[in-house]
Parts: structure tokens; sequence; C-alpha cells
């Protein structure tokens, strides 16, 4: 049988910090007015795997509302996301999701 | 401008360039290669030059020229400290990546038949390219397009701007290279799909 020890909780983590949800943080990226549609629409495809339907209006809130949430998931997947839109020449942002 | 097509039969992406065109994109991807390896990746705040030699920390403060500050955003806005890590981490193998990135492209078209200099002799140009290089070659054009957008200062909307620049503008001659190569891109997006 299981028995709890006393724990102390540490005093400086703040509850924002312990979260229970699974995806906290969201790439995002941002409008420029280089970029292609066309070309934009293909990096979703390629790189997150996505739908042409689910990529063209990802592609399509960038445009018009200059910035979109590509994808969510931990910290570390989220920063790993960013470098890759980073070498598709895309200006992309992580941050907390609010 | 026929641009790149997806042959048939072999599956394979083909273009077919004019000596002039082919001179153009490698003396443009020669200049990227040089501004991403020249250009100081690492902030001079050592003040001894071995030392600076011997670390292999990455740059912590976003570049100060504008085209390397484009290609490699600051990712956390919010967060100058989690942003210089970032940076520590991605812009060095981000960096080698472009460079090496246009570089074959610049292999990719001497080794099709584009002499070191070009003479008045007139050559042309076939690139085949499979998936993967493919995809590099895009990621150039897109790194060329994004140089060029800003030391030209492209902004959204504004093709009445460009159209009405005289010809005997330099600029205008560069935004027809940058359109030019955004055209190429087109093509070459549309037959990857």
């Amino acid at each position: 049988m299981a028995t709890t020890s006393p724990v102390e909780v540490e005093p400086d983590i703040t509850p924002d910090e312990i979260t229970l949800t699974s995806k906290p943080w969201v790439t995002i990226v941002w409008n420029d007015p280089v970029n292609l549609m066309s070309y934009v629409t293909y990096v979703f495809r390629t790189y997150f795997g996505y739908d042409e339907k689910k990529a063209e209006k990802l592609m399509l809130e960038v445009h018009h509302d200059g910035k979109s949430a590509v994808s969510s998931g931990t910290r570390e997947e989220m920063e790993r996301d960013v470098q890759a839109m980073h070498e598709y020449g895309l200006w992309a942002t992580l941050e907390k999701q609010s | 401008m026929s641009g790149f097509t997806r042959h048939r039969r072999s599956g394979r992406i083909i273009a077919t360039f004019s000596g002039f065109e082919a001179d153009l994109l490698r003396s443009l991807a020669s200049q990227l290669v040089e501004l991403l390896r020249n250009e100081a990746a690492v902030p001079h705040e050592h003040g001894d030059p071995l030392e600076a030699m011997l670390s292999f920390e990455g740059p912590t403060t976003e570049p100060d020229d504008p085209v390397l500050a484009r290609l490699f955003p600051t990712a956390y806005p919010d967060s100058e400290e989690a942003a210089a890590e970032f940076r520590r981490f991605t812009e060095g193998s981000l960096r080698d990546g472009k460079a090496s990135g246009a570089a074959m492209v610049i292999d990719g078209l001497e080794d099709a038949g584009l002499p070191p200099e070009l003479g008045e002799e007139k050559v042309v140009i076939d690139i085949e390219l499979d998936e993967d290089a493919a995809l590099v070659w895009l990621k150039t054009f897109t790194d060329l397009r994004l140089a060029l957008a800003t030391r030209l200062e492209v902004e959204q909307d504004d093709e009445e701007f460009w159209a009405l620049l005289p010809d005997d503008d330099p600029r205008s001659q560069a935004h027809d290279i940058y359109e030019w190569i955004g055209a190429l891109q087109e093509t070459l997006v549309d037959s990857l799909r």
C-alpha cells in the first residue's frame, strides 16, 4: 500500500508554472511582405504535415491577421519549430499560450 | 522565363537558364554566402582574439546587419534573456545551413556547365534536381528574396511605388531581379506539389 510522505512544495514555483495543460507554448508565424503565399502554404504542409486545407487556412490567417499560431506543444518542441521556420525563412516567434 | 517544371517520366525537377541568368543567380548566392560567413556571428565582446577564436559560444544579440536580422529573427520578443539563449544555440547552425544551401546552388549551376567567368559564348544551363535538392534551392531563393527585399525596403502592397520608379533608378533593376526570383520560386513550389 502506498503512503504519502510529507513533501514541501517549492515556494518559488508559481501556480502558472506548474500548469497541467499539455500544450502550453505556441509557435507564431508573422506576416512579411516577401514570402509567397504558395511558399508559406508549402512550408506548413511539408514541415508540419498539415493537409492542404489546414495549411492554406493558417497561411491566410498570417496574411490577413498579421500572424497565426501554427503549432503548439512543449517549450522545447516549439523552439524546434521556430528554428525550422527560420530555416525556411519565415518570421517566427514562440510564446506561452494565453 | 519558363522556370521549373517536373519532368513527367523521371519525376525530377528541371529548369533551363541562360548563361546570364545562371551567372546572376551565382553572383547573388555568392554574396549571400559571403554575408553569412563574413559578417561576425559573435559580437566583438571578447578582448582577447585567441579567446574569441576558441569560443564556441554562439551570438546572443540580434545581428547589426538588417538582412541578417531578418534571416535570424528574435524568437522571444518579450524576453531578452530567453531570446539570447535561443540565439546562442541556433544562429550558428542556421547560418551554416543557409550558407551551405547557397553554396549547393552555386555548385549545381557550375556542375551544369556555368563557366567560372561568363564570356561571349552562348551557354545554356540545364538544371535537374531531385526533391531534396529542390528544397535546398527553394530555401535559398527565399533567403535571396529576403535579402534583396530588406536592402530595397520592400513593403506590403507597394507594387505601385516600384512600377512608377524610373528605369534608370538603380533600385528598379534590383527590384526586377527580386521579382524574377519570386516568379522562379513560384514555379518551383508548383512543381513540388
